[in-house]
């Protein structure tokens, strides 16, 4: 069996499964935030009112939150839904609920890893499609909705189809001036943003082994846009060391049998690499940076679980280091534990010298909620995962994805520019 | 179950058009309805009426797990979705939560589809009847997990240990 028919037959008990079979998982981590969360709490409302019992959640151990897509809040209505949350935590005794404003908090998917939530092995699934973001640390980590996630609070278990898996090989380092980003982009621009749906896509090979956990993290945050179930990448001592220097201790490493079947392999050669951006309005509708329009860009959004992780702000600020951005230019570290490390080494500083601006941790622009949206023709270049029609706030924006690297290297020219370019 | 298309002819409709992300505070769902499409068609709220059924291209509700989304369309009107492929969430959120119906259909009833044609679903031969052109069509089977789910009306309702 591959890692993730492995996690999936000891999470439901059974020998052995195969593509396909339908089974009742164990869920080992659930996580929800200040928008899943209210709906869940209505599913549980509706629930009530049809004599369903929602009086005692199976594991509120298991249970963690995350205030993240309206902080600071935006407005009544979204300040009454963290009040609301807060309740819900309150009365069925979540106590890792991460408040905005109190020590550590951030995107709920960068609190999986910062905090080491969720470990080698665990089924993982959160009330968010990003939950993918997560398989970096070898767990089967899956986005559901309220209903879903309404059911795994009640019953500490959900259903699954077993999907098969596409097998991503990635031979060589990857050169200095392309991440991880840029490799996913690209993935998703060969396969379409239906190129994974219902399956797994697991990265492998020299170049995955290089990676860093967070360049890992990243690859498998937009397998999403690829429509899959999840993303994985199986454990090896990076893992151990990434989760036991925050905290995790016994950390045990799931792995695929040698024998392990996948029902597609593709192969892609790192120095072959790109710089890349996806153009509006599709994560697949990718160009070469050194090939893309050229277009007057308004802003540089650098933020979201996709990136603004540490090692994200680490490259935006080699390339604002000593220039100033010609357009305006907003990074959003993901966590606080990152804000607070970008402070100590001195990232913020090189930012604001550079004329960018530092917010707070938000899901924010990225999901065109508040802190940045755009206005009619304005065009962006972002560091996040989405660039459908009205994402980032007006229908008539558009958004261009790309990796830190490019988002920077962009914000000093105004232009879509590859950072060996500068 | 009878009703009339609303047809989008496209493909990759997404979850930010369904219902735009900065309505995901909202969850209210009479309120939520009233921007339903709003990214695609803002006369979708005015057309739309109790018991359509829309027709989309391939990855139908791709992007976001946000349950808002089928949650807007159902709370419309929507019954069911009839489009050439679903995206994973969306797909089983419809299903789960026992909100509308997500229907593959083939390249034959996607172009021989028109908007107004009234349809009727029967699921007991997994055939789409086109009553206003005269027309039938296959649709996909449910796989058994989804069938029993939909039978039961939502997964709260689906025993599982019963089967």
């Amino acid at each position: 069996m591959n890692i993730v028919e492995k996690i999936l037959a000891r999470a439901s008990g059974k020998p052995q499964v195969s593509p396909d079979d339908v089974i009742f998982a164990n869920v080992d981590k659930v996580m929800m935030h200040d928008v899943s969360g209210p709906g869940v709490i209505k599913v549980f409302d509706k629930l009530k009112n049809q004599g369903i019992s929602v009086d005692k959640l199976w594991d509120p151990t298991k249970v963690w939150v995350a205030e993240d897509h309206f902080v600071p809040s935006a407005d009544k209505v979204s300040a009454e839904n963290i009040v609301k949350l807060s309740n819900f935590t309150k009365n069925y005794g979540i106590e890792k609920h991460f408040k905005y404003g109190m020590g550590q908090y951030g995107i709920c998917h960068t609190l999986s890893h910062e905090e080491a939530l969720v470990m080698p092995g665990d089924v993982y699934v959160g009330g968010d499609s990003h939950t993918n973001t997560t398989g970096a640390l070898g767990a089967f980590a899956c986005g559901l909705g309220h209903t879903d996630i309404a059911y795994v609070l009640l019953n500490g278990k959900i259903w699954f189809k077993v999907p098969e898996t596409y097998y991503f090989k990635i031979n060589g380092k990857l050169p200095d001036h392309v991440m991880a980003k840029d490799m996913i982009l690209k993935i998703i621009g060969d396969i379409g943003t239906d190129g994974g749906t219902y399956r797994t896509m697991q990265f492998g090979g020299s170049g995955v082994d290089e990676m860093s956990v967070e360049s890992r993290l990243t690859l498998c945050n937009m397998t999403t846009e690829a429509g899959a179930k999840n993303g994985i990448v199986e454990p090896d001592q990076k893992i151990i060391d990434y989760l036991t220097s925050r905290g995790a201790t016994n950390v045990n490493l799931v792995n695929g049998d040698d024998d392990a079947e996948y029902a597609k392999v593709f192969e892609y050669e790192s120095s072959e690499m790109e710089p890349i951006v996806a153009k509006p309005f599709s994560p697949e509708n990718i160009s070469i940076v050194r090939e893309a329009p050229s277009v007057e860009l308004d802003k540089s959004y650098i933020g979201s679980c996709t990136g603004a992780k540490y090692e994200d702000l680490e490259a935006v600020a080699r390339i604002l280091k000593g220039r100033k951005v010609k357009i305006r230019t907003e990074i959003l570290p993901a966590a606080i534990s990152i804000y607070q490390r970008a402070m100590e080494n001195g990232l913020l500083k090189i930012f604001l010298d550079a004329g960018a601006t530092v917010g707070p941790p938000t899901c924010g622009a990225c999901c065109g909620a508040h802190m940045g949206v755009l206005a009619k023709d304005e065009i962006c270049i972002s560091t996040t995962n989405r660039n459908f029609p009205g994402r980032m706030g007006h229908i008539e924006s558009q958004t261009y994805l790309s990796s830190p690297l490019v988002a920077a290297a962009s914000a000093v020219t105004g232009k879509i520019t590859d950072p060996r370019d500068l | 179950m009878k009703g009339n298309i609303i047809k989008y002819a496209q493909d990759n409709i997404d979850t930010d058009v369904i219902i735009p992300g900065q309505y995901l505070k909202v969850h209210d769902y009479a309120e939520l309805a009233t921007h339903a499409m709003e990214g695609l068609d803002p006369d979708f709220h005015s057309k739309v009426k109790e018991g359509d059924f829309i027709l989309a291209g391939k990855n139908f509700g791709c992007g976001s797990s946000r349950e808002h989304a089928p949650i807007a369309l159902s709370h419309s009107g929507i019954k069911a979705i009839l489009a050439l492929s679903f995206a994973r969430i969306f797909y089983r959120n419809a299903v789960d939560g026992a909100f509308l119906l997500p229907i593959e259909i083939d390249k034959d009833a996607y172009d021989g589809i028109s908007e107004g044609d009234e349809i009727e679903i029967i699921l007991s031969t997994n055939e789409i009847k086109n009553i206003t052109k005269n027309q039938t069509y296959k649709m996909k089977p449910f796989s058994e997990i989804i069938g029993k789910i939909i039978a039961a009306g939502g997964l709260f309702k689906y025993k599982p240990d019963q089967d």
